[in-house]
């Protein structure tokens, strides 16, 4: 039984719903960051599990948005991760439960 | 694509990935993380993508990872702590992964082989980038750029 | 005759593996793969004590002192005596270190350094493992790194093995960058990825006496030396070796390991030079080739080897000679000089390839190189400036 398109998806449908699963039921900024590149992680091998399954089409569509999205998702984390660092910079805490100074 | 390397990489990847989200302290939690992208390289490397996989690595595990495990360290105080759960996650988290299973499993056609393609040489990618996708090329670029210098400056100490 | 010496342990490999002739296909791979790690392990473990050895006597003689000599042959036994000395010493684990963390950051380190070794080719038809990607596998393996070293750092639970390891990670990624565009114009200019590929193309001689190699045009001249530099900062060798600086923080992220553990972090900083040293042989010094048309008898591996030495040594030889660098000093030499340069040489190689490869791109490209590095090393001073002199007398 050699691996068909189904399990490919299942594995990625499992590893974004285990990166929704870290960014939502944690409290800690850095957390929810890990959960955020999980997910993309997750979109990025389904795009490649496509291509690879699919008539080839000239160019290897799926293949180049992986790359460009990994490229994306390391200037998000770069960013995310200097917004986390600032925030503890004024509020000394990273729990996101206590940043609520605009609600309401 | 033999199926015990599939076993073996899948088991590989959503174990750190179940720990990553699911460990109370923060860096086992980051060392996971870098383990189960390790396992997503190796599903781009099953599945023929070997370049893909190459730069994976390069940028999640060599750069991403460390940038977490220094935010870790910079914003120290509450890393000793363990984090409190929120069980509403798990709930949303369960339903989610349920209605993406219902929709693979409703679509027909997907329980596929894989068919035989060619190999995707490192070349034909370089030519690829360069004349289909050189406008997006550039643009990452900039983006890359914009975000260096952003994080820069969120960073930076105010001068007194 | 030649032929044969050259290709003994392609011939030796598939001698073995025709004893496993009837079996399916998989096991065919496992075992090649096998035979490949086993080969590799074993020249450079030997590799690895016979350097530590002659490192000391080098530096020994540097110094003007005998370096080890008592045990064996001018002391060639040495590292049986410290491989017995490191495996009798006790364990010793800070109580409240982080039991998994601290145990597996030697590990890390040994296995990333090893795995960086799989890619480089030994002779002629002699590479380990020839992917497409070969120098994206070596820089993505050498970049998992730096989290090891954060690793070893944390989990010890130590204030200065966390400095050690936060000044360590610092380096190595200021001086990641050089060392990866260095290798851009070498790969701009062969147009592939793989080792195998740019060894091929530093084929060929230049009426029978100057070599092909790359380190023989401007741009690869300057790249190598980069290069060559920049790998001296990744395996935290003298001068650049902060991370261990024994006079200021003991031995930084390396601390709280003793015996077997310790031995596995000198073991992984020496498999770090012999996989820059390889990849510096392959991508400027031609790999395999022979410097002369007419020493192509001698075998391929024995000039990879040969090569591989000369630079092991220059290694060496540095250490016994510079004086530590200050932590920025380091970081100012990179960002605001070998990053530059870098880039030059890649302007430089495009110069060199566009005007046809002839005299008027040697020269033009040697242009470009220069008028950058006096350029950079006029305009840069980071020199700091004392602060004026005040006098205050007792009145």
């Amino acid at each position: 039984m050699t691996p068909t398109l189904t399990l490919f998806l299942t594995i990625s449908a499992a590893l974004f719903s285990i990166g929704l699963l870290a960014a939502l039921s944690r409290r800690h900024a850095i957390f929810i960051l890990i959960g955020i590149e999980m997910m993309l992680a997750a979109a990025n091998l389904n795009f490649v599990a496509f291509w690879r399954f699919s008539p080839q089409p000239q160019p290897p569509i799926g293949v180049m948005v992986a790359i460009f999205s990994i490229a994306i998702a390391a200037a998000e984390a770069a960013v995310g991760l200097a917004l986390v660092i600032a925030i503890y910079r004024h509020y000394r805490t990273t729990n996101v439960d206590q940043l609520d100074q605009l609600q309401g | 694509m033999s199926t015990a390397a599939f076993i073996v990489i899948a088991i590989l990847t959503l174990a750190p990935a179940l720990a990553a989200a699911s460990l109370p302290k923060l860096i086992h939690a980051a060392l996971s993380f870098a383990l189960a992208f390790v396992g997503i390289a190796a599903f781009f490397f099953l599945l023929g993508a070997e370049f893909v996989g190459l730069v994976q690595i390069f940028v999640y595990i060599g750069a991403v990872a460390v940038l977490i495990v220094f935010t870790i360290l910079l914003t120290r105080r509450d890393a000793a702590t363990p984090d409190k759960f929120n069980w509403g996650g798990v709930v949303i988290a369960i339903a989610v992964f349920g209605g993406l299973i219902w929709a693979i499993f409703l679509t027909p056609g997907l329980s596929i082989a894989p068919p035989q393609i060619e190999a995707l040489t490192v070349k034909r990618i370089g030519e690829v980038l360069m004349t289909d996708y050189v406008w997006p090329l550039q643009c990452v670029g900039l983006v890359l750029t914009a975000a260096l210098i952003g994080a820069l400056i969120l960073v930076m100490e105010e001068k007194p | 005759m030649s032929d044969s010496l050259d290709q003994i342990f392609v011939r030796g490999k598939q001698m073995l593996l025709s004893l496993l002739a009837g079996a399916p296909d998989w096991v065919i791979q496992l075992g090649s793969s096998l035979i490949n790690i086993f080969a590799l392990l074993g020249v450079f473990l030997t590799l690895f004590a016979l350097m530590s050895v002659l490192e000391r006597k080098i530096l020994g003689r540097i110094q003007n002192r005998y370096g080890p000599n008592r045990v064996g042959p001018f002391g060639l036994f040495q590292p049986v005596a410290d491989g017995i000395k490191m495996l009798i010493k006790e364990d010793i684990v800070p109580v409240r270190a982080d039991k998994v963390v601290h145990f597996l950051a030697p590990i890390m380190i040994a296995a990333t350094a090893i795995l960086a070794l799989g890619v480089i080719p030994y002779g002629r038809n002699m590479t380990p493992f020839a992917i497409d990607g070969g120098i994206l596998f070596f820089f993505a393996v050498g970049s998992t790194t730096e989290l090891a070293v954060f690793m070893a750092g944390w989990g010890s639970n130590n204030k200065f093995s966390m400095l050690g390891a936060m000044r360590a990670i610092a380096q190595m990624i200021s001086y990641e960058l050089p060392l990866i565009i260095t290798t851009f114009p070498v790969v701009m200019v062969v147009g592939a990825l793989s080792p195998d590929a740019i060894v091929a193309a530093q084929g060929g001689y230049v009426l029978g006496a100057v070599p092909h190699w790359f380190v023989t045009t401007p741009w690869g001249a300057a790249a190598f030396i980069l290069f060559f530099i920049s790998g001296l900062v990744e395996s935290n060798r003298t001068p650049f070796d902060v991370p261990e600086g024994e006079s200021e923080i003991v031995a930084g992220h390396m601390t709280e390991y003793s015996g077997f553990k310790y031995a596995t972090f000198f073991m992984a900083e020496y498999f770090g030079m012999f996989a820059i040293s390889g990849l510096a042989v392959t991508l400027f010094l031609g790999g395999w080739h022979a410097p002369i048309a007419g020493l192509q008898f001698i075998p391929s591996y024995v000039w990879f080897f040969a090569k591989l030495s000369a630079l092991l040594f220059v290694y060496i030889w540095l250490r016994g000679t510079l004086p530590r660098t200050r932590v920025d000093q380091i970081m100012n030499f990179a960002w605001k000089f070998m990053l530059p340069m870098a880039f030059t040489c890649i302007v430089a190689a495009a110069v060199w390839h566009y005007q046809r490869r002839g005299l008027a791109a040697w020269l033009w490209s040697l242009a470009v190189i220069v008028v950058v590095y006096g350029a950079l090393s006029r305009l840069i001073d980071t020199r700091k400036k004392f602060a004026t002199r005040t006098y205050r007398f007792a009145e």
